[in-house]
């Protein structure tokens, strides 16, 4: 029944390959036929495996692959479970539109096979990551992620700017793995092994609650959430990224792999359950997150750059709900995002096509009449993330804030914040949408914007209905979604229940904020002129509050100071001393020697007499002492 | 007066002394080998006149060793002395010092 599971890695890993090496043969645009079609049937086989749990005939069940580094309990095996089942469907999913949606994107592109080489090697990475059945597997999955992410936010290598991006985004992710890392040791060196099952059922047994070595690890864990899912402090890579071609943005830098931080807390949920500070701990960093990079998107100019923000923002808000022990909560809320924003920023992508790569949205407006598909779909994203009922946003934005309001005390001023954001998540989306679509044109004469090629729309139709139904997987009075993962999160109890009319009491709030934030921008930005958008606000603000200067002086320049001492001073001087020293000093005695060797018997035979002499002497005056 | 151990030891000092400054000085290879051989008798007088006084045959067992390594090395040495007095009509061993490092 589930012998066919490993498919689900190797088909993408296939297309990978073959794109690589033989893409250039296939040429455009069957390579990206077929990076899409291995995806596509990946996402058929995911959903036939995973069908059993919607209905909830399936067993979790743990296939093993091959033995890989049995001793540490870390073998190539595959956890399916409803966790790891709805991953995959998103990620093969969303992963497959994104690949079609590439197949006109990418159009007229020089390395066009390559980038689908990249793409399908990100989906393969990620669904190991997802489909790990212990934290070795699932930290090389981590790591590949990270390799193709880096791969894609670089793919137009010749501009500095994307080649900068890349490493900025790898290299901040680094400093993630490394907690990632640590933690990984500690656990090993508390549980002897890797394996998920192992030590979900060891630790409630060997820890009570709040333990400060279950503590130790979640908040490592944490670190390495926070590179990967963008949190302060590792977000500032996450805007860069945008560098990349918009599809990627889509796929890793906003629906699935940014969300692999999100998915790793639900995974270790048992252990978080464990340590009730680190669990403080995330979701306040997650609202923080949320809060400062919904302040800094409001100002942004670049389409591509208010979505990226917006993502960070999500992104915390997701951490919030995990933070708060609402796992199902945090998990649908990565779910309808996947679908949002990948439509955000495929409509953002259809936009930019269409303008012939512009992206300041200063020079956009009155696209709605050319473009009236990216229109639509794009907005019901925009609806969705606003929060507007009933669109997918509504639904899961509002569950996590309940969420956090039934925890009460501090999680009541998380709450607050996380409505204040959702008011701020509403304006910026309505100002970009607004100065998008509607208004006057203020795009030059020049420039012709069309409606993109069909295999750029239907994405956009299929993300977009999933973005309008998506809630209905999960109201209060329907838990569908929660009951699909109920298996995934045995043994952690479920967040306390609010009453109904709380609950509606919460929505009301919510639905009021949004309103409030749409018709705030609306009324500010539907209109000829823009206003200005001058003044310390907006000018800190477009420059994301200087957090980048802020690390490149105080973190990145003393690190380059350290380096360039150890560069300039510790290896020329004292490692290359050590070596050169030893040698000069072979070398000295040596030549000092060599002037004993004449080649003269009479010479040899003279310094053997008078060795003799010597050793006679010596025996001689030390007497008994041989 | 009796001839004691002393003067076979003190004759064997100053024959070896001999062969010793022979080996020292001499350039001429064969010269050479004969203070060689000097230096190995002067021993093996030594070895003999000991044995005598001490009554140990060990001695006089070691000098017939010495004797006939003495020859075998003499059959070597000089027929290497011979190959290079072939190639280059001298028994100087100052000139023979190609090996050097």
């Amino acid at each position: 029944m589930t012998d066919y599971l490993w498919l689900l890695v190797a088909l993408p890993l296939f297309g990978a390959v073959v794109n690589l090496f033989l893409g250039r043969r296939l040429g455009e645009p069957i390579a990206g036929w077929f990076g899409f079609v291995v995806v596509g049937v990946s996402f058929v086989l995911a959903a036939a495996a995973g069908f059993g749990f919607i209905i909830g005939t399936r067993a979790v069940e743990t296939v093993l692959l091959f033995t890989w580094i049995p001793v540490v309990g870390a073998d190539a095996a595959i956890l399916w479970d409803p966790l790891s089942a709805l991953l995959t469907l998103i990620v093969t999913g969303v992963g497959s539109l994104i690949h079609l949606y590439s197949i006109g994107y990418m159009h007229g592109d020089e390395r066009y096979p390559r980038f689908f080489a990249f793409l399908n090697l990100f989906i393969a990475s990620m669904l190991i990551l997802v489909l790990a059945a212990n934290y070795a597997v699932m930290f090389v999955g981590w790591e590949l992620v990270g390799l193709s992410s880096y791969l894609l936010i670089s793919f137009w290598f010749t501009k500095p700017s994307a080649a900068a991006a890349g490493k900025k985004a790898f290299i901040v992710n680094r400093i993630g793995d490394w907690g990632f890392l640590v933690a990984l040791m500690i656990i090993f060196a508390t549980f002897g092994t890797f394996d998920f099952q192992t030590i979900f059922e060891e630790a409630p047994l060997m820890f009570g609650v709040g333990s400060g070595v279950i503590t130790a690890i979640t908040l490592l864990l944490f670190v390495g959430a926070a590179g990967k899912s963008a949190q302060i402090p590792l977000y500032v890579w996450l805007p860069d990224a945008m560098e990349g071609p918009t599809p990627v943005s889509a796929l890793i830098h906003a629906a699935t792999m940014v969300t692999a931080g999100i998915f790793m807390i639900a995974r270790s949920a048992v252990l978080f359950e464990l340590a009730p500070l680190s669990g403080t701990v995330v979701a306040t960093v997650g609202v923080l997150t949320a809060l400062l990079a919904a302040v800094i998107a409001v100002a942004q100019t670049d389409i591509k750059r208010v979505l990226a923000y917006s993502t960070i923002s999500q992104l915390g808000y997701m951490a919030l709900g995990v933070g708060v022990g609402a796992y199902s909560a945090g998990l649908f809320h990565l779910t309808t995002h996947a679908f949002f924003k990948a439509l955000l920023f495929l409509g953002a992508g259809s936009v930019i096509h269409a303008m012939g790569n512009e992206q300041d949205m200063r020079r956009m407006g009155g696209l709605r009449k050319a473009m009236p598909v990216t229109f639509v779909t794009m907005g019901t994203a925009w609806l969705a993330i606003s929060g507007m009922f009933p669109f997918s946003g509504f639904w899961s934005k509002d569950e996590i804030l309940a969420a956090a309001y039934a925890r009460g005390d501090w999680y009541l001023v998380l709450w607050f914040v996380g409505v204040v954001v959702a008011l701020i998540t509403a304006f910026y989306m309505t100002r970009l949408f607004v100065m998008t679509f509607f208004g006057s044109r203020r795009w030059a004469d020049d420039i012709h914007p069309h409606e993109s090629p069909r295999t750029m729309t239907i994405p956009l139709v299929v993300l977009a209905v999933f973005t309008v139904v998506a809630g209905a997987f999960n109201t209060p009075w329907r838990l569908t979604f929660e009951h699909f993962l109920e298996p995934s999160f045995e043994g952690v109890p479920h967040p306390d229940a609010l009453s109904d009319g709380l609950i509606i009491a919460l929505g009301a709030v919510a639905l009021a904020v949004a309103t409030v934030g749409i018709v705030w921008g609306w009324r500010r930005y539907n209109r000829d002129e823009l206003p200005a958008e001058v003044g310390p606000f907006w000018t800190r603000s477009l420059e994301a509050f200087g957090v980048d200067d802020f690390y490149g002086r105080w973190i990145v320049a003393p690190g380059r100071a350290v380096s360039e001492w150890f560069s300039d001073f510790v290896d020329p001087k004292v490692v290359d001393g050590v070596t050169h020293g030893i040698a000069r000093g072979v070398v000295g005695s040596g030549s000092g020697m060599r002037a004993a060797q004449t080649g003269q018997v009479r010479w040899y035979a003279s310094a053997i007499a008078v060795g003799g002499v010597v050793l006679i002497v010596l025996f001689l005056l030390l007497g008994g002492a041989f | 007066m009796t001839v004691t151990v002393t003067w076979y030891l003190l004759l064997g000092a100053a024959l070896f002394s001999m062969g010793v400054a022979g080996v020292m000085i001499r350039r001429n290879a064969l010269i050479m080998f004969m203070s060689i051989e000097l230096m190995l008798n002067s021993v093996n007088l030594t070895l003999v006149a000991l044995s005598k006084e001490l009554g140990l045959v060990e001695g006089q067992v070691a000098a017939l060793f010495v004797m006939v390594i003495a020859a075998s090395e003499v059959t070597v040495g000089l027929a290497i002395i011979v190959a290079i007095f072939r190639t280059r009509a001298s028994a100087n061993v100052d000139e023979l010092a190609e090996l050097k490092g």
